[in-house]
């Protein structure tokens, strides 16, 4: 059915590359300066050959960054650490609080439920600064100010609403019929709830967690406004370095690598699920 | 035997907690974000206070002068227009590109498929890091943007440094980041139409601007109305990219509205107009919201197959 001239094909095809060549030029070039030294990147005309060179890593790595200067310490590992610290737990907490509450929207329609639910996904789209704001100078007052605690409890906005919505549709596709049998064999709400309704669900929840980690390694204004330096996850850890560490930008593309590659290779293998996870549960892929 | 009977044999216990269970199992999350409620009445509150963070001691309420003041405040309006500004022309173009790109990439091919899978990283990049290497791109000394540009005659081009193309700069990023968003979704929704109206025009020989404008378009504009108003509500209150490139700057070129909020609050704190801007945004996305929460349904009955 499908009558394409030539000429239509190549301009199809140079179009998308176009476009290929616009959204993954930045990725490579970046990934290209992770391994140059800051003579060949300060080269004019900017190279394309060049002998690579780990020193970038190894820096970031030991921590001790070697300028005509001195030795200067960068604390990056730490930051890569408060990434995955800060997101794993925030995912946990959120999957521990969300899937039954998920559970609940989906099975009983209860006094306010919709309200209740619409109310959490409002959270996701209300500005950040509005609560962050009062919540720093609250977090003074609680001894919250600068702890993995206080953050964690922040972060279940971007992790809550994305789980319980993913999360609900997937136990509303579940045919109730299922669970009245197995409830009629005489097996307790937990009991089904543990053995059809979690596991039917399950790849829906690994993939919905998977997201709410990728969305809590992205973010960047809670810990902004919330963390100081040895809280800072990755996002705002590089900000900083930039300022810090002046000229050595081999060191900063090898940190930006870094920081970007956890989620890269998330997003790769849970692709399959990230339509649904990007229009909350509105589009499925 | 039906269930009915097997459920009056149960003790009777059971039917009481039939009814709580729902709130025991919505409660924990539920009491996580009341805590969340409480910092936004303070908000509230705050908006109608003059409340410096320098001058506690003259903290008292002024009720509406923080937003009566706003009207004669040149710098409120150049927040609300970078504001608007920068969500119409990043949507816009970002709607624009992403129904192209899915419209290239809609038939199956391995090829189309793994490309469409290539352009969700710019999507998983954290947007602050992204305008980080976007912003050694177009470093003045090597950067390989300001070099190209040098190249095409733009000699000594300052990007995001200069008040002229920092707007454009940074749009550059947004685009970049985002465009890959509104093309998934709009791929997704392309590839579940029905293909009978397609089949039918092409018998009848229909052109192709018609079957464009007449059954595609239409047919996908749930999916359009929700990517656009999902970006619309994030990109008014974008704050990542902008402050990681140029903190609001040069000057206050930039200065959208969470940005000035965070450097009135840091900066300035004055706690007061930062509140009031805050809640000014929050009244713009609360709007959208609720336009965007009834395509969002729709969608969402339609996916789960009920429409």
């Amino acid at each position: 059915m499908e009558h394409t001239s030539l000429l239509e094909r190549i301009l199809r095809g140079i179009a998308l590359a176009l476009v290929v060549i616009f959204f993954m030029f930045p990725i490579v070039w970046i990934l290209m300066m992770s391994f140059q030294t800051n003579e060949t990147i300060l080269r004019i005309p900017p190279q394309l050959v060049f002998e690579p060179t780990l020193a970038n890593y190894t820096a970031l790595i030991t921590g001790k960054l070697m300028t005509a200067a001195g030795t200067l310490d960068i604390a990056f590992m730490r930051n890569l650490w408060n990434s995955v610290f800060l997101s794993v737990t925030s995912v946990a907490v959120a999957l521990l609080l969300g899937v039954p509450a998920a559970y609940a929207f989906a099975r009983h329609k209860f006094r306010g439920s919709e309200d209740i639910a619409f109310t959490l996904l409002s959270f996701r789209f209300a500005p950040a600064l509005l609560v962050l704001l009062p919540l720093t100078l609250y977090f003074q007052k609680l001894g919250l100010a600068n702890t993995y605690i206080g953050l964690i409890w922040v972060y279940q906005l971007i992790c809550l609403p994305l789980i319980l919505w993913i999360v609900r549709g997937y136990f509303e596709d579940i045919p109730a019929d299922i669970e009245y049998a197995y409830r009629i064999a005489g097996h307790s709400w937990f009991a089904t709830f543990r053995k059809i309704a979690l596991p039917l669900a399950g790849p829906g929840i690994a993939a919905a967690g998977l997201l709410a980690f990728i969305f809590a390694w992205n973010n960047f204004v809670f810990a902004l406004v919330l963390a100081s330096a040895d809280k800072q996850p990755v996002t705002v850890g590089a900000l900083a370095f930039i300022t810090s560490s002046g000229i050595q930008y081999g060191q900063i593309s090898a940190a930006i690598v870094l920081s970007i590659t956890p989620t890269l290779a998330l997003a790769l293998y849970a692709q399959r699920y990230l339509v649904e996870g990007l229009s909350l549960g509105a589009v499925k892929g | 035997m039906t269930a009915a009977t097997i459920q009056r044999n149960r003790p009777s216990g059971f039917r009481i907690s039939k009814r709580v269970l729902p709130y025991l199992l919505s409660l924990p999350a539920l009491l996580v974000c009341i805590g969340i409620l409480i910092p936004f009445l303070t908000s509230v509150v705050y908006s109608f206070q003059r409340y410096r963070l320098s001058q506690p001691w003259a903290r008292q309420f002024n009720w509406g002068d923080n937003y009566i003041s706003f009207f004669t405040d040149p710098k409120f309006w150049n927040t609300l227009e970078i504001s608007l500004l920068y969500a119409g022309i990043t949507v816009v173009l970002e709607l624009l590109l992403g129904l192209g790109i899915a419209m290239l990439l809609q038939k199956r091919s391995t090829l189309n498929n793994f490309i469409s899978i290539m352009l969700l990283m710019p999507l998983m990049t954290a947007p602050a890091l992204a305008a980080l290497m976007w912003k050694l791109m177009t470093n003045p000394g090597f950067g390989v943007l300001s070099y190209l540009a040098s190249l095409i005659g733009l000699q000594d081009f300052r990007w995001a440094s200069s008040p002229s193309t920092a707007l454009l700069t940074v749009v550059l990023v947004d685009i970049w980041v985002y465009t890959p968003f509104i093309m998934i979704l709009l791929l997704a929704g392309l590839r579940s139409l029905p293909t009978q109206p397609f089949e039918a025009a092409a018998l009848d020989g229909v052109p192709r601007s018609f079957v464009f404008f007449r059954i595609t378009l239409p047919m996908l504009t749930p999916y359009i109305l929700t990517a656009t108003l999902f970006r619309l509500l994030d990109s008014i209150q974008q704050f990542d990219i902008i402050y990681a490139m140029t903190q609001g700057g040069p000057g206050d070129t930039l200065t959208v509205f969470q940005v000035e909020a965070y450097l009135n609050f840091f900066q300035s704190t004055n706690v007061g107009r930062s509140a009031a801007l805050m809640i000014i945004l929050w009244a713009i996305t609360y709007f959208l919201s609720n336009i965007f929460i009834k395509n969002w349904l729709r969608l969402r009955e339609r996916a789960r197959g009920h429409a």
